[in-house]
């Protein structure tokens, strides 16, 4: 059973598609890159995904995941740095899925957090306000809580930007391990080198999708250029599309 | 002599020991309200919050008279109505709460002072602004403790999801549905208070013990929990010290808490450990790592 399966997916705002018509399958354990230009759909893609946007036709299956099954990284989170909120609290909202509301934090949830921690190299920081971070730690503690959700299909949404060699380095290493204890990995990306060298499968998106498959048969130049001759901007005066799956239906 | 001004009006006056013990029990439950007001940047959200309760309140004055009770009843009605509808409008379209939020007291402030010109005196309607603190009854007293206890359960069962939704919202979307429940029980929470605050201190006036201690708090601690204990101690002390200056000076209560508040504010911001204006000027060398 596939992890993921799109069906005729398309996602977007006030009816303007920003993913188009995007049908497949997602293998369990996959790691998966999904490049295109910007605008191309990525972030919205991911977003339907994980279930805070909902497709305008089509249909996303999650293969029997649950939404608590899922963790999803998001390019501009929208976090409050400035909220009085230690690091070891902040990792730690990464248990929710077994505290919940009222469960209670205990001695092997603490050191739960503490591992996770140390797993993304910020020993030390625990007490910290996240406000004191620099860019690339807070990059890192957020993939402490990724770790902590312990999900079975993890989402992220361009993890590496604006963030140095060494962090990226590191936290690659995690994405890579956590392929190797069987998760499913998604990943939009930029960096073409980091993607032929990692990652086994990738999506080229530029709203609807130009291919998909093996990295090494799907990142050709011709692929790239198609994707990067997407048009970006909305057309305000486009009508309904005519391979909406309503409309085939009436 | 201290003892004579600072312990003797509450020895000698039931009025003043009422006063004291409603105004802890408004500290308890309205300064942690006004620290997770402040850290949302809803505090004038709280300001708008407290004039939308105006019109329940002169509903109930204009049914049944000076009576506390109907009136609390009223602005309860008023301002849920009011916090909900709001709440419900910037969740489910493109428009930002403040903004929402804007409109409906805008609509129910014009409504309010409609009603009580209806009917009511000059006196009744400052009656109304700026409260009576003073002239607590039993019974009312008991319903301010009866708030502020529902506050702080309540404040309990929210805590986790209000503090991961204040963060980093986007998340807790992701891992619960908690997060919307969790807002509408801490806008009611936020009603309920001003309300409390309402019968001491007025409409115009409420939301005062809720956003100046939890402002003085911010100066002087980076944890959480500090904070909301931090708030609670400078509002209760703001009570205090102002009933002992109204009653000294014949200041109206109200504004004496208030203006206390305001002092201990200002002596925050210019000697507060975080961000104090004096830490600022002069911020010590610099440290070698």
């Amino acid at each position: 059973m596939a992890a993921l399966h799109f069906h005729n997916v398309t996602l977007g705002y006030d009816r303007h598609p920003a993913v188009h018509h995007l049908n497949g399958e997602v293998a369990p354990g996959a790691l998966v890159a999904v490049i295109g230009p910007n605008g191309a759909g990525k972030s919205t893609l991911l977003r339907g995904i994980v279930g805070i946007l909902r497709p305008l036709d089509g249909s996303i299956h999650l293969g029997g995941l649950d939404s608590r099954d899922i963790a999803y990284l998001p390019q501009s989170a929208e976090i409050d740095r400035s909220f009085p909120i230690s690091v070891f609290d902040f990792v730690g909202t990464g248990l929710w899925r077994g505290t919940g509301l009222f469960g209670g934090i205990g001695k092997a949830a603490r050191e739960k957090i503490l591992r996770a921690i140390a797993a993304v190299g910020l020993n030390g920081f625990e007490n910290r306000p996240i406000g004191t971070l620099s860019g690339g730690q807070m990059q890192r503690v957020l993939f402490a809580r990724v770790l902590l959700q312990d999900a079975r299909l993890i989402v992220l949404d361009e993890p590496f930007n604006a963030i140095d060699s060494k962090t990226t380095a590191d936290l690659l290493a995690l994405v890579k391990h956590w392929h190797g204890e069987g998760r499913t990995v998604l990943a939009a990306l930029h960096d073409m080198a980091m993607v032929r060298t990692h990652f086994s499968e990738t999506l080229v998106l530029a709203r609807g999708p130009v291919a998909w498959g093996p990295t090494a048969e799907v990142l050709t130049p011709e692929n790239l250029m198609v994707a990067m001759r997407m048009c970006e901007a909305f057309d305000d005066s486009a009508t309904a599309c005519a391979e909406d799956g309503r409309s085939q239906a009436a | 002599m201290i003892h004579d001004i600072l312990i003797g009006p509450f020895i000698e006056f039931e009025f003043m020991r009422r006063a004291l013990a409603a105004v802890v029990a408004l500290s308890l439950a309205g300064a942690p309200i006004g620290v997770f007001l402040m850290l949302r940047r809803m505090s004038l959200v709280g300001d708008a919050m407290a004039h939308a309760i105006l019109p329940g309140a002169a509903v109930g004055f204009l049914l049944s008279g000076l009576n506390l009770f109907a009136m609390t009843a009223g602005g309860l009605i008023a301002g849920f109505t009011v916090a909900i509808l709001a709440g419900v409008v910037a969740r489910s379209t493109g428009l930002k709460e403040d903004a929402s939020l804007a409109t409906f007291y805008l609509a129910s402030l014009a409504l309010g002072v409609t009603i009580v010109s209806l009917k009511g005196t000059n006196i009744d309607l400052l009656h109304v602004l700026f409260g009576n603190i003073l002239a607590m009854d039993d019974q009312t007293l008991l319903v301010v403790a009866f708030n502020a206890t529902i506050t702080l359960v309540v404040l309990a069962v929210i805590y986790r999801p209000l503090v991961i939704e204040s963060v980093d919202p986007l998340f807790l979307r992701t891992v619960s549905r908690a997060g919307g429940p969790a807002h509408l029980a801490f806008l009611a929470l936020v009603v309920i208070n001003l309300v409390n605050g309402f019968q001491a201190l007025g409409t115009l006036l409420a939301v005062g013990l809720m956003i100046l201690p939890a402002g003085i708090a911010r100066f002087w601690s980076r944890d959480l929990t500090a904070m909301i204990c931090i708030a609670v101690i400078a509002a209760a002390v703001s009570g205090y010290a102002g009933l002992v200056l109204s009653f000294q000076t014949r200041v109206p209560s109200g504004p004496a808490i208030i203006l206390v508040a305001t002092m201990l504010y200002v002596v925050s911001v210019l000697f507060g450990r975080i961000g104090g204006v004096v830490r600022q000027m002069f911020p010590g060398r610099h440290l070698e790592a």
